[in-house]
């Protein structure tokens, strides 16, 4: 991207420091903050030009990830190397301050400075590094131009729309030509339909960024979107990495599968065959052998007042919930007899469900159609 | 002697927050049990003022306020004050910025005793004051052989002694304001790139202006209103030490009416700066 360039090239002190930087580019890192209740151990690693989103519920950890990369929050163990330098490593008592680090920072909040127009909080930064005032003035304005926003320079943040605001945020933190670009539930605050064309928006100029870039959020699609890879975190620690189109097809943990809008079991498999539970098996088209993972969708199950003829893939249920779901009803699910227990969601057709007469705590039976079930070692 | 605690100042802010809640102003009736003791209350507060407008010499008041030490008085307080005010905000907003946003051993005590002198009875400053910066003092030796400075009994000295009585009121209101303020502009700032220093000076000074004015406008009248200290440690010598406050007291023993002239003034000086100030600050006291 071309303000990194220019940034660099005009030499602000403390941008990049000339290390050995050969071979060794991007992202390396071991995060590990210990504060005695909660533990986060997260190792990641990403190239330049790649965008990586740390997805996962709340208290997970993925912003204390994301302070402990700006170096807001002082690693207890670990070590953060950015383009080969050494940001940050307990273990030889080395750490670099936020300020010494080229890093840019979109807060989820964003944090505009309130007293400062959006051109002065873009230009911060460049002032901070010890560019001249008409310079970084130019700088801020180029780069609320390429935003859109060449109008609102003199606005100040409150009288800016939650889409602007972002805008003002992204071109402040990209205005010091950082080679780590972190987001902090970059589309947390704004409503429904600006979240649509930001979210767009916030793509492009990501694609366009040609250093590395984390992102945290909890919304699944976001992360699909956004990123081109994701690591899952749950109680502070990675459950699954992949491209978005991995994660969605292979969920490895139930956070995953609920966000992706899979049902999953775990099992063993033999075969065609993965055994869930005493007497209950579950036929798929794959061939496995030992500890595996099966995923349907919802729309695969089929509900039934009586036992299916074929008894293939069945099992009894009881109806724990129902919820409109788009044009589909979501029904909730709990196993019983040999899938005692087991939970399940699967969506019907209204008329399905009229026709069932289904109400909560109905005994049923369900059918899970083998073709579309999906197995994969776990 | 007034004294402007920051407990007046939160009670502004209470008041107005309690009548929106109980719906006084949407038409409900105030129970008789509060109505009462708050007239009361309020015409305490407001009888002396009456009091001191009945009785004011308004025939004689311009030859009353004509003598050149009714305006030598004035402009020896309101210059004190000002220094005293200026000083506490040279060092009483970085103090203030330390105890909101750092932790050190002690940060406890250190809070505790920086509000001392709020509840220490001026006199009582006073004499501490002699005893640490007086020409025998801790302090003050040194500073005597050392450098020539005496502090006791000159202006200078009741710059100081304003300072003592006044600083604390800016420190509190400074680090409430910080602490509600949020730090993590200054993470933001620090993300720039900008040092703890520049983040303070660019950043969280700005955004915390209103809470500064209202504690420096609250030091300022302290200081003005100052007698115990300022007469302990700096005497009081017209034209040097002698402020509006110990004029009025003097002139209260063999000229009643004298004093009343300058208490009029005094009120006048307070009053203009509420009115001035008015739309700008007291929202943020």
């Amino acid at each position: 991207m071309t303000e990194a360039g220019r940034l660099d090239a005009r030499g602000p002190a403390g941008v990049t420091d000339g290390g050995a930087t050969a071979g060794a580019g991007g992202l390396d890192a071991r995060l590990v903050v210990d504060r005695g209740d909660f533990a986060l151990d997260v190792t990641l690693g990403a190239r330049p030009g790649e965008v990586l989103a740390l997805l996962g519920p709340n208290g997970a950890g993925k912003t204390t990830a994301l302070r402990a990369l700006a170096g807001l929050t002082p690693l207890t163990g670990g070590h953060l190397r950015l383009d080969g330098e050494t940001l940050e490593e307990p273990a030889i008592r080395r750490r670099t301050a936020p300020e010494g680090r080229p890093v840019g920072v979109i807060f989820q909040d964003y944090l505009l400075f309130p007293h400062l127009t959006a051109l002065e909080n873009v230009a911060f930064g460049p002032r901070c590094h010890g560019m001249p005032r008409a310079a970084a003035r130019t700088l801020a304005a180029e780069l609320l131009d390429r935003m859109g926003l060449a109008d609102h320079a003199g606005t100040k943040p409150r009288r800016l729309s939650g889409g602007q605001a972002q805008r003002v945020a992204l071109a402040r933190a990209l205005a010091t030509g950082p080679r780590l670009l972190l987001l902090d539930e970059p589309l947390a605050a704004l409503d429904a339909r600006a979240r649509l064309d930001v979210r767009a928006e916030l793509r492009r100029h990501l694609a366009a960024f040609e250093a590395v870039a984390v992102l945290v959020t909890h919304d699944p699609l976001d992360a699909t979107v956004l990123a081109d890879r994701l690591v899952v975190i749950e109680n502070g620690r990675p459950v699954q990495q992949g491209t978005p189109a991995e994660v969605a097809r292979r969920p490895r943990t139930d956070y995953v599968a609920r966000l992706v809008g899979l049902n999953l079991y775990q099992g063993e498999a033999a075969g065609h065959t993965v055994r869930l539970a005493p007497g209950l098996g579950l036929a798929t088209t794959e061939t496995l052998q030992g500890a595996a993972f099966v995923a349907f969708p919802p729309s695969a199950v089929t509900l039934h007042r009586e036992r299916p003829d074929r008894g293939e893939n069945a099992w009894p249920a009881e109806v724990a919930g129902m919820e409109s779901h788009g044009d589909r009803i979501r029904v909730a699910l709990t196993g019983a007899g040999p899938a005692a227990g087991l939970p399940l969601a699967a969506d019907l057709t209204a008329v399905a469900v009229a026709e069932l007469t289904l109400a909560l705590g109905d005994a049923v039976w369900v059918s899970v159609g083998l073709t579309e079930t999906h197995a994969y070692p776990a | 002697m007034t004294d402007h605690s920051p407990a007046t100042a939160a009670g502004f802010r209470g008041t107005s927050g309690v009548r929106s809640r109980t719906g006084v102003r949407g038409g409900g009736r105030a129970p008789v049990a509060l109505v009462l003791p708050a007239l009361i209350g309020l015409a305490f507060l407001l009888l002396p003022l009456v009091a001191l407008l009945i009785r004011a010499p308004w025939r004689s008041l311009p030859d009353q306020l004509a003598g050149a030490a009714v305006w030598q008085a004035l402009r020896l307080s309101l210059q004190t004050a000002t220094l005293a005010t200026a000083a506490s905000l040279a060092f009483g907003v970085p103090l203030a910025w330390l105890l909101a946003r750092t932790t050190f051993p002690g940060r406890r005590l250190v809070r505790a005793l920086v509000t001392l002198p709020l509840v220490l009875p001026p006199v009582v400053g006073g004499v501490a004051l002699l005893l640490a910066l007086g020409r025998n003092g801790v302090v003050g030796r040194w500073l005597d052989s050392a450098f020539g400075i005496t502090l006791p009994f000159t202006t200078s000295g009741v710059v100081v002694a304003e300072t003592f009585v006044a600083m604390p009121f800016l420190v509190i209101t400074v680090e409430g304001t910080l602490r509600a303020a949020d730090a993590r502009y200054e993470e933001a700032a620090a993300t720039l790139g900008a040092s703890r220093l520049t983040a303070f000076r660019r950043v969280t000074l700005p955004m915390i202006a209103p809470g500064v004015a209202a504690g420096a406008v609250l030091a300022w009248a302290r200081a003005l209103g100052e007698f115990g200290a300022t007469i302990t440690f700096a005497g009081s010598f017209p034209g040097r030490t002698q402020t509006m406050p110990l004029a009025v007291y003097l002139a209260l023993q063999d000229d009643p009416a004298a004093a009343i002239a300058l208490s009029l003034v005094l009120l006048a000086v307070s009053l203009a700066v509420l009115a001035g100030l008015r739309e700008r600050w007291t929202g943020a006291l």
